[in-house]
């Protein structure tokens, strides 16, 4: 009689306990599902609130670059084209110089202790907010190349790229300054991505006779071409929606010019500098501006998902 | 007649020797830059140090020679960092002990990780867009536009996906033996969790969420139209539902002001900021590698 009573009163307390668990199951499920409403949640609010501008502009407003709030019209071209340029040629610069000091860390030119001092280092630089890059950018670097300007503009002045007299703050400084930001992304995954490569592989290039150089060229960057591909278009994706520190430098001029030596714009200096005081369509126009910020950094960012899940080493 | 001595002149070693002065040359011109930089930050910054700057508003800029102190974004960071935190941890933790614990690789998981990674990869004005269009601009909250707690809800946007993946990824290296071990004394699966998986991953959460804090402290874009910036001293609760400053936008207001003492003040903030962000990251990755290397033993 006893027994079963305790079994009765176990059965009992097992039953609470399966609710419990049952409730905090459904609570993680619901807190997970988080990630997938916010996300939606942006893109839906982003879209909707654009509507406005974008049902009177359609696609004029991607290729126009008239940003007149007075006149009501609106067309983007100016921040679209300098978010573009900007990441790209920052990209430029930043891959041979982050994956050259990545073969730098993993090979054996100098002792383990100092790649490993000069890898943690590198990795700290990307936690400096940009807020704070944007500050020695305006400071330091500005009053650095100015000099430097001048005589690109003096020699180089034939070409489009750099054919108006640098006054002040110009998109040049912008790309050269997310070269800054982007350096400890690139290398610090193409570092990981290096170090991935297995052991044997760079031991039989060496076995059947080739030189260092020949084995990095031949074997171990390709077989770490899609982890350093990945990283690259994590860093385009930061480069685009990278905001203060280029905001700070890049001058905020919608004059479209082909010249990178002239102050320009990109879309989240754009939303940086307007959204605070904009009101009417120019607010619907900045959303849309946003908008297409948004959907940029989206596609980059699924395609480098992509791109690690179908290259992703089989070794 | 010497092929077996290493020749200099050989195309081939002369080629590596080319190649490998480029990769010197590249992470030489890669690494001064950076620590030319923090170098300067904290010279620069260090010396703008005064007992007044923790205790003063600053002064609205203008021809004052005096720019006053930092006391209120000071604060504000403070703040706004720990209404994101309250918001983000539960539920990244919350989602990451369903993705690492419950789910069982199916679509929906799939889908949530997929999402975890695009979330990631949100430009962080997005973020302050979309709080503006939910929050500020509804006036939802008790009909104040700007506040400090919109701001801290734009900021735990950008903490979720750190702190859900950390949670994920720390879950996972638990061994599943503990698991088994635990179920199979008759715990059920949240207590298995509450007081196994979760204590034992403690540490790895613990570094991935402090660092994610850390880097949410510094972020700028997400509080220029959400929080914007206030020159008060915070004095109460209701002060929340207000504009308030923070360090990284003191910085970027104060850059952009023509007048020297209201650089300067920027500076001391860049500092201040900066050096909290780094001695994080560094105590971080020390207590990583100690812990790593007790494990081993």
């Amino acid at each position: 009689m006893e027994e079963k009573l305790t079994l009765f009163k176990n059965r009992k307390r097992f039953g609470i306990e399966k609710n419990i668990d049952i409730i905090f199951k459904n609570t993680a499920l619901v807190l997970s599902s988080f990630v997938a409403i916010i996300l939606l949640g942006i893109i839906l609010v982003v879209f909707f609130q654009s509507f406005e501008s974008f049902s009177r502009y359609g696609l004029k407003f991607l290729v126009t670059s008239e940003w007149n709030p007075v006149k009501d019209e609106y067309g983007a071209f100016t921040a679209i084209y300098g978010t573009l340029v900007t990441s790209f040629l920052s990209l430029l610069i930043t891959i041979p110089l982050g994956v050259g000091t990545a073969i730098f860390i993993t090979e054996d030119f100098v002792p383990k202790v100092f790649r490993e001092i000069i890898g943690s280092f590198v990795e700290l630089l990307a936690a400096i907010p940009s807020v704070v890059l944007g500050l020695w950018a305006i400071f330091v670097m500005e009053p650095f190349f100015r000099a430097f300007f001048v005589f690109l503009h003096n020699i180089f002045g034939w070409i489009p790229l750099f054919s108006t007299e640098p006054t002040g703050r110009n998109s040049l400084l912008a790309i050269l300054i997310l070269v800054v930001m982007l350096l400890p992304i690139v290398t610090s995954i193409a570092r990981d991505s290096l170090n991935q490569v297995p052991k044997k592989l760079r031991n039989a290039a060496y076995g059947i006779g080739a030189s260092r150089w020949k084995t990095i060229f031949s074997v171990i960057l390709p077989a770490a071409l899609s982890g350093i591909m990945a990283g690259v278009l994590l860093a385009l994706g930061r480069a685009m929606g990278e905001t203060m520190a280029v905001t700070m430098i890049i001058g905020n001029s919608n004059a479209f010019s082909w010249s990178l030596l002239s102050p320009g714009y990109t879309i989240s200096s754009m939303l940086a500098n307007q959204f605070g005081e904009a009101d009417g369509s120019q607010v619907s126009s900045l959303f849309y501006a946003a908008f297409v910020l948004m959907i940029l950094s989206l596609v980059v960012n699924i395609f480098a998902q992509w791109l690690v899940k179908k290259f992703s080493l089989k070794y | 007649m010497n092929s077996l001595y290493y020749q200099k002149r050989l195309s081939r070693n002369i080629g590596d020797k080319f190649f490998t002065s480029l990769s010197v040359i590249c992470a030489l011109i890669a690494i001064l830059p950076l620590i030319f930089l923090v170098t300067y930050i904290l010279i620069k910054g260090g010396s703008q140090i005064t007992p007044e700057l923790f205790t003063l508003e600053p002064n609205p800029p203008g021809d004052d020679l005096d720019a006053g102190g930092i006391n209120p974004a000071l604060i504000g960071t403070l703040i706004i960092t720990t209404i994101a935190s309250i918001i983000a941890i539960p539920v990244g933790v919350g989602g990451g002990i369903y993705l690492a614990e419950y789910s069982k690789g199916g679509p929906f998981s799939r889908f949530i990780r997929f999402g975890v990674n695009v979330l990631a990869g949100v430009p962080s004005i997005i973020a302050g867009v979309f709080i503006y269009a939910l929050i500020v601009s509804t006036k939802i909250l008790f009909g104040s536009m700007y506040s400090g707690f919109a701001g801290g809800m734009a900021l735990s946007i950008l903490m979720l996906p750190t702190v859900i993946k950390t949670t994920d990824e720390g879950l996972k290296l638990v061994p599943n033996e503990l698991r088994y071990a635990s179920l199979g004394v008759g715990a059920s699966m949240y207590t298995t969790i509450l007081k196994v998986t979760l204590p034992s991953a403690f540490r790895s959460i613990a570094t991935g969420v402090v660092l994610g804090i850390a880097r949410a402290a510094g972020e700028t874009a997400p509080l220029i139209f959400t929080a914007l910036f206030s020159y008060y001293y915070i004095t109460g609760f209701g002060d929340l539902f207000y504009e308030m400053g923070s360090l990284a936008v003191l910085i970027y207001n104060f850059a952009l002001e023509p007048y020297d003492a209201q650089n300067k003040l920027a500076w001391a903030a860049s500092f201040i900021l900066v050096l909290s962000i780094l001695s994080v990251n560094i105590f971080s990755r020390i207590l990583a590698a100690f812990t790593e290397k007790t494990k081993r033993v």
